[in-house]
């Protein structure tokens, strides 16, 4: 285990590992959102209340949950990177942050898009969407501070810093729609008890959330692969490893 | 399948427009997330490639100059 963490910190490792995973992932990918959505848009049965509207949700959860999820991602490699001084933490941070604002635009987008004809509304001020704002916000902030800063490391540590800050608003995204009086629905998935959501709908949303994830590990991936490309250009394993 | 015809899932009883758009939008984004990353992987990979040439250029150059001094 401790052996697999230290070479995930070595770049000419994890150089290798990534292009193997992108190799892997880039088709699997592509075929699950491909089938899910399929599935979720012509063999799913409508929903008795909102009809053909609800299939939106086939990529408004899954973008979602991922979006919050990768935030994690982010800020437990900040802390990675601000107490061990890893590069790679580093990289990978930076890596989520686009991904992650990427998914929560899509989360944002598609639920305005479906609270139109479910609400009346594309948008409301509403706790659920609002601390997704505010989310997006974070990502969006985390990659203009990197920017900001002429001193990479400093810059590092001052994205660490604010993506860990930032971890609050996750449990209230999560807890907001049961804190607050909230026109969004609360989850339908349940880890124990019963999902209030029927086999026919829940299975096409599972395949699209395992999709998701599958996804967001490739586009970091993908962006990591291009970040060591671009900083160890002048080293002699990436020269070697490309020829 | 739950639908028809192709004309009756574009329609979706009327909820096709917001259908299509949002996984239209979603599909966009995520063309654009994967390209993005590939195209400057593909420049750097590139840019490195003729770095590598040029320097392999100029040192059989100099190594002939060097040949050419011991031979005068």
């Amino acid at each position: 285990m401790w052996t697999f963490v230290h070479k995930m910190g070595s770049p000419p490792w994890f150089y290798r590992f990534a292009t193997i995973m992108i190799r892997w992932l880039l088709p699997t990918v592509l075929l699950a959102l491909l089938a899910g959505s399929v599935w979720g848009l012509l063999y799913a049965p409508p929903d008795f209340r909102q009809g053909n509207s609800y299939r939106i949700i086939y990529i408004h959860v899954p973008s979602a949950v991922v979006a919050l999820a990768g935030y994690y991602v982010m800020a437990i490699a900040g802390l990675v990177s601000l107490v061990w001084k890893i590069k790679m933490a580093d990289t990978a941070m930076r890596a989520v942050a686009p991904v992650g604002a990427a998914l929560t635009f899509v989360a944002l987008v598609t639920g305005a898009i479906w609270g139109k004809p479910t609400w009346g509304a594309w948008w409301v001020w509403d706790a659920r969407i609002t601390s997704m704002l505010i989310l997006l916000f974070l990502y969006l902030g985390v990659m203009a501070l990197f920017e900001a800063y002429d001193d990479k490391a400093a810059a590092a540590k001052a994205c660490a810093v604010l993506s860990l800050v930032g971890t609050v608003n996750i449990p209230i995204i999560y807890k907001s729609v049961d804190w607050w009086y909230s026109l969004h629905q609360p989850a339908s998935i349940k880890f124990t008890g019963e999902s209030a959501i029927d086999a026919t709908m829940l299975y096409p949303l599972l395949l699209m959330i395992g999709a998701f994830y599958a996804l967001f590990a490739l586009l970091v991936l993908l962006n990591m692969k291009a970040e060591l490309l671009q900083t160890h250009r002048q080293s002699a394993w990436l020269r070697s490893e490309l020829r | 399948m739950y639908f028809e015809s192709a004309a009756a899932v574009w329609h979706m009883e009327g909820h096709g427009p917001y259908v299509w758009a949002a996984y239209g939008i979603t599909a966009l984004v995520i063309i654009l997330m994967l390209v993005m990353p590939l195209l400057r992987s593909r420049q750097m990979s590139r840019a490195i490639h003729i770095e590598e040439r040029r320097r392999d250029l100029a040192q059989s150059r100099t190594s002939e100059e060097d040949h050419h001094a011991s031979e005068a």
